[in-house]
């Protein structure tokens, strides 16, 4: 069935976007990883949803494209505020949370 | 007019409000107004009600008025509820009659004090309280009362905060007489379990039905009862707590420690009076423990260097002296002490507090002397408190109540002749030591020059207490000189007349008064003897501030103090610091094991973004992981 290589290729996806989203200290870039993370896992869903004919997956897609959306839209001011306090975009130099 | 009662209580407590509210904000004459136009206010409602209560009196013994329910749940109603008869309509009386003119007083007394508004708000609150005590018709709004007045007393004594000794005197006479409220407390328990009602008739007629004489239960709740007595009027053995009191300004000592609150155990026997008649082993403990504290007390006060102090202990006697009457039965006698001590002794502590305040405050009676001649109104009016105080014959109320008191004692089945002879001892050593102070303070040399004679608001209540020291006694006159019978007879509507042994006829009801008037006569002989300068004793002994065992045994009160830290207080000290330290070491124990893992969970908040998207990948996975398994 198509499903198969789509949740293959969902979860190559997942995995570059992690492996991105840990070895990148860019926060722009990790940003990047998370959209990708994000849209593996829509895939995952629309490759569901087509497996078993239902219009679930598809409102899930739906659902997470907003909601991506809004992500971005939040974290790029968190992004604009850092480099604007800091001057920089290493994600390793916001570590002022360390216990 | 009658249904105006419940303004009585109601007035003193607005006054507190206007004043607690708002006090800072009006000045010093307007404060006053509203301190004593309260009590004056309530003083008036009283009289209105008790024409009106006269009116139709024998035929209509008492009057009840509910405003609202306080608390009503299931098996559980208790009313905000007034009852009027012939005894709380005396309390009344004398709580806002007296309550009115140590306001007035007061008014002058405390005029350049900075907490003029605060000392009226509590003071009007006191008198709320007070008449709110006395004129509940059920136990539960009673014992609101009863902690209030003790509120009260805790606030007032304690008024000069500034002084740590004060604020101690404050928190002894809370926590001893809190002995004697918890105890009250349990029996009011008691009876509600047994009688599912507190309201005070009902409950009493419940358990004349329901307890035999000398029954367990009734012996028990009458004993509770006793003991929240006893700390409330500073009886023995919760007595300590009264000479200490006298840290608080001398109309406060006038109007709690001695007209009113301290009498409060007085009432509260005299109410329960079913209870305490169906145990009649608790009534003779009432008695002994009266003689015990008139004696201890009585000889306590001869030594005392403090005029306030002398006052205090004499308070003490003269209470014994009541509760005596109530544990032989005499119930109208004991009232009738109430009313006129409450009269001679609100007018001793008044003049003192004359003295005190023309002598810038010194309250030593070896430093004072010779005030005769410049305070002659003082004078004059402590003459007849402490005449009255000792009973001198004919011409005093104190006399009149005394010679009652001590009659019942004679001629009562429920007492025994050395009870009686006890009590005449005690009233040989009021004169003594009533005329000591009266030699002391006004005659002999000037020790410390007088500022002179206090104005017309502290004189007023003097002269209107003087005259009522000398006349109140009027009311009830023995069958040997005039017969009066009203007071005996307007209370016999409210209390049980007192049962006399047979045999007992007017020759040895005179040869008793006889031997009475001759005890109090002595005694101040005797104080002349000793005390008056010029005379065969009294030059010596100026200074008494002699260290013999004795004596500081006496003027510590007989050493109960000591013997209580001893008891109680040091033991008590000793158990809380050991077991402190055992209890303490389970919970240093979950400290330490807090501290541990906070210590080791904080090496993973490093405040990398990354590690921690990495935790939340590794996490994920381990939960997967799980699921799957």
């Amino acid at each position: 069935m198509l499903s198969t290589p789509a949740l293959v290729l969902a979860i190559i996806l997942f995995g570059l976007g992690l492996i991105g989203l840990l070895s990148r200290r860019n926060i722009l870039y990790m940003l990047l990883s998370l959209e990708i993370m994000l849209n593996a896992a829509a895939l995952a869903f629309i490759a569901g949803g087509a497996r078993w004919g239902q219009v679930d997956g598809e409102i899930m897609f739906l659902f997470i494209l907003t909601l991506a959306a809004a992500e971005v839209s939040v974290a790029l001011g968190i992004v604009l505020q850092l480099s604007h306090r800091f001057r920089t975009l290493d994600a390793d130099a916001f570590c002022e949370m360390r216990g | 007019m009658l249904s105006l009662l419940w303004l009585i209580p109601v007035l003193p407590l607005a006054g507190f409000l206007l004043l607690a509210l708002c006090g800072g904000r009006l000045s010093r004459p307007h404060i006053a107004w509203v301190g004593c136009g309260s009590v004056g206010a309530a003083a008036v409602t009283t009289a209105l009600v008790a024409t009106d209560f006269f009116s139709v009196f024998p035929a209509r013994e008492s009057y009840q008025q509910t405003l609202w329910n306080w608390i009503d749940t299931s098996g559980m109603t208790v009313g905000i509820s007034w009852y009027l008869d012939a005894l709380s309509l005396l309390m009344v009386a004398v709580i806002t009659g007296i309550g009115f003119l140590i306001h007035l007083y007061s008014a002058e007394y405390m005029a350049h004090d900075d907490g003029y508004a605060r000392f009226f708000a509590y003071m009007n609150l006191f008198v709320a309280a007070m008449l709110t005590l006395v004129l509940a018709d059920n136990l539960l709004l009673l014992y609101l009362g009863w902690e209030g007045v003790g509120l009260c007393s805790y606030l007032l004594i304690g008024f000069w905060y500034r002084e740590p000794e004060y604020g101690r005197a404050a928190q002894k006479a809370f926590i001893v007489t809190r002995i004697g409220d918890t105890a009250f407390a349990i029996g009011l328990f008691i009876l509600f379990t047994q009688f599912k009602t507190l309201s005070i008739q009902q409950v009493q007629s419940l358990a004349t039905e329901a307890w035999p004489v000398g029954s367990n239960l009734a012996m028990i709740v009458a004993m509770l009862f006793l003991i929240g007595a006893v700390g409330k009027s500073a009886q023995l053995p919760l007595q300590v707590w009264l000479p200490d009191a006298m840290a608080g300004p001398t109309p406060v000592s006038a109007l709690i420690h001695a007209a009113t609150m301290v009498t409060a155990g007085v009432y509260l026997i005299a109410r329960m009076h079913h209870l305490f008649e169906i145990a009649p082993m608790v009534q003779e403990v009432i008695a002994v423990l009266g003689l015990v504290t008139l004696l201890l007390a009585a000889t306590s006060a001869l030594v005392q260097q403090d005029i306030k102090r002398v006052l205090a202990y004499s308070t003490m006697s003269q209470i014994g002296y009541m509760f005596l009457a109530l544990g032989v039965g005499a119930w109208s006698a004991a009232l009738f002490h109430f009313l006129t001590h409450s009269c001679f002794k609100a007018l001793l502590f008044l003049a003192a507090g004359s003295v005190i305040h023309s002598l810038h405050h010194e309250q030593n009676i070896f430093k004072m002397g010779g005030l005769r001649r410049h305070l002659p109104w003082t004078f004059w009016t402590f003459l007849i408190g402490a005449a009255a105080m000792s009973g001198v014959p004919l011409i005093t109320s104190g006399f009149y109540s005394k010679d009652w008191i001590l009659w019942s004692v004679w001629s009562s089945p429920l007492s025994h002749r050395w009870i009686w002879f006890g009590a005449l001892l005690g009233a040989m050593l009021t004169g003594l030591y009533s005329f000591r102070l009266i030699f002391r303070v006004f005659f002999g040399e000037v020790r410390t020059q007088p500022t002179g004679e206090s104005g017309l608001a502290m004189r007023l209540p003097l002269v209107v207490l003087a005259f009522l020291a000398l006349t109140v006694g009027f009311l009830e006159m023995p069958h040997t000189l005039g017969n009066v019978t009203l007071f005996s007879h307007y209370l016999s509507h409210a209390l049980p007349t007192t049962a006399l042994l047979p045999g007992m006829d007017e020759s040895s009801e005179a040869r008793e008064q006889l031997a009475v008037t001759v005890a109090a006569l002595l005694g101040i002989g005797l104080a002349a003897l000793l005390f008056l300068p010029g005379s065969l004793f009294g030059a010596r002994g100026t200074d008494q501030s002699t260290t013999h065992p004795s004596m500081t045994l006496l003027q510590g009160g007989w050493g109960f103090d000591q013997l209580y830290d001893r008891l109680f207080v040091r033991p008590w000290f000793a158990v809380t610091r050991n077991s402190s330290d055992m209890v303490d070491r389970g919970y240093e124990w979950l400290a330490v094991c807090a501290e541990s893992c906070h210590g080791w969970l904080s090496h993973t908040q490093t405040g990398q973004v990354r590690w921690y998207a990495a935790t939340i990948a590794v996490g994920t996975l381990m939960l997967l992981g799980l699921f799957a398994m």
